[in-house]
């Protein structure tokens, strides 16, 4: 899987979340639930179709690893490793 | 809410149900509502139509007692309940001064919610007729997108109408304190070790379980102002959900203080979703004995809330944060979280609501207990 792939991927689960959000509009660096405002629940929802979607699992203790596109992005790549 | 339009009946005559049975949706300001049976029996009559625009405490359907109940012979059947179904404030347009307008065109626009300002007549001297108003229904039916809109804009009309009415007959006080959060989110922290993503609790969970175990402790902050206080024997939290195109809905969790933390977080999972799809069911937006809000993480600190009546209490939670600590002569740098309340002077006073926050801050203490 490229990362364009996974991006879109991405984009869809978060357009899913908050709908009125363009997450295709997201740099890199952003903080994805400060710039789309999701709040702590949602999140939760997120990091659940993250591991579905990948076939990961996303520990409590990672969150702080995925809070950017970058990030995400790195962190699939390499739990898929 | 003063009114609400059924959408759609889920039963028809002779169906049999029980209580908790959705029969019917119902359209108000707050989105679609599924409206709940409260009692058991076959249906015998479904008194109002589809599309029917009705005021609230309208008789929607008759009910008949007895399993053994012929339809045939439904109309010499002693009545066992009527149901009435309560839906809370809609704002009602009122009619304007000077508006011409033929009988039939007024009730055809009451009905529908339709101002007869907005129109013009096409009648006599400006007259407005049947046509005219129906001619503005069929333009107002728009695309899903402009209803969203409205149902936005309907959701804050009715929050701005029962905060003014609050803050108009409701003396607040206000109390405040501060939490050490270290022991309830290590707690948290090793309880999702043992959970899958899915199952895994978000801090809210406790907060929701500590107000319910204080409230059973201070039960005058639990239930309405309604002519003195009635207390409620059930805790029911309204959860307030804020809505992402603005607006909150404040759906309730019915007997918080016996659920565990568990079923509690199943509780969140499945009403903040329909919240925001504004898909509730009656019982869940009118039955809330006590209100909870929560900021999350990453928001200010502290609340204010204002209380929504009938209630006498409303209990606000600020985002956890880092602070400087001082406990048993040290320093030390913890995650807190401040807790206010907001509370009824007519019900109590700041001797029960401090011991109620106080009794919250403890539960918060020891999270295994919870």
């Amino acid at each position: 899987m490229t990362d364009q792939e996974i991006k879109q991927i991405i984009f869809q689960l978060l357009k899913k979340i908050a709908p009125d959000t363009e997450p295709e509009k997201l740099k890199p660096d952003d903080d994805i639930r400060h710039t789309l405002e999701i709040d702590s629940f949602d999140a939760l929802q997120f990091v659940v179709a993250l591991d579905e979607q990948f076939g990961i699992e996303t520990p409590e203790a990672d969150y702080g690893k995925i809070t950017t596109l970058k990030d995400i992005l790195n962190y699939i790549m390499q739990k898929k490793k | 809410m003063e009114a609400g339009t059924l959408v759609e009946w889920l039963v028809k005559p002779g169906s049999n149900v029980k209580r908790g049975d959705i029969i019917a949706v119902v359209d108000t300001q707050k989105g679609l509502i599924d409206i709940e049976v409260f009692d058991e029996g076959i249906i015998s009559d479904l008194v109002v139509k589809e599309n029917q625009k009705v005021p609230v405490g309208t008789v929607m359907a008759l009910i008949t007692g007895g399993k053994e109940t012929v339809v045939k012979e439904e109309e010499e059947l002693p009545e066992k309940t009527i149901e009435e179904k309560k839906v809370e404030n809609i704002i009602v347009a009122e009619m304007p001064h000077g508006v011409k307008a033929s009988p039939l065109a007024k009730r055809i626009a009451a009905d529908n919610g339709i101002d007869l300002a907005t129109i013009k007549g096409s009648g006599e001297d400006g007259a407005i007729t049947k046509e005219d108003v129906e001619r503005t229904i069929t333009e107002r039916i728009a695309p899903g997108e402009e209803k969203k809109l409205i149902a936005g804009e309907n959701i804050r009309m009715a929050v701005a109408a029962a905060m003014s009415k609050s803050n108009r007959e409701i003396p607040h006080y206000y109390l405040e304190t501060k939490v050490d959060m270290s022991k309830a989110l290590s707690w948290l922290a090793e309880a999702n070790k043992q959970r899958s993503v899915k199952q895994r609790l978000l801090p809210v969970v406790l907060l929701i379980k500590a107000v319910a175990k204080a409230l059973t402790e201070v039960p005058d902050l639990n239930g309405y102002w309604e002519n003195g206080l009635q207390k409620k024997p059930d805790i029911n939290l309204g959860f307030v959900v804020s809505l992402r195109t603005g607006g909150v809905m404040i759906p309730a969790i019915h007997n918080a203080d016996k659920k565990t933390i568990d079923e509690l977080m199943a509780s969140l999972n499945d009403i903040i979703p329909r919240a925001r799809a504004m898909k509730l069911r009656s019982s869940e937006l009118s039955e809330s004995t006590f209100t909870v809000t929560s900021l999350g993480e990453g928001n200010v600190e502290t609340v204010y809330g204002v209380i929504y009546p009938p209630q006498v209490g409303l209990v606000g939670f600020g985002s956890i944060e880092e602070q400087p600590w001082a406990e048993s002569g040290m320093l030390d740098v913890r995650p807190v979280m401040n807790i206010t309340l907001s509370a009824d002077h007519r019900a109590t006073d700041g001797a029960s609501g401090s011991r109620f926050l106080m009794g919250v801050k403890n539960h918060l203490q020891k999270p295994e207990t919870l």
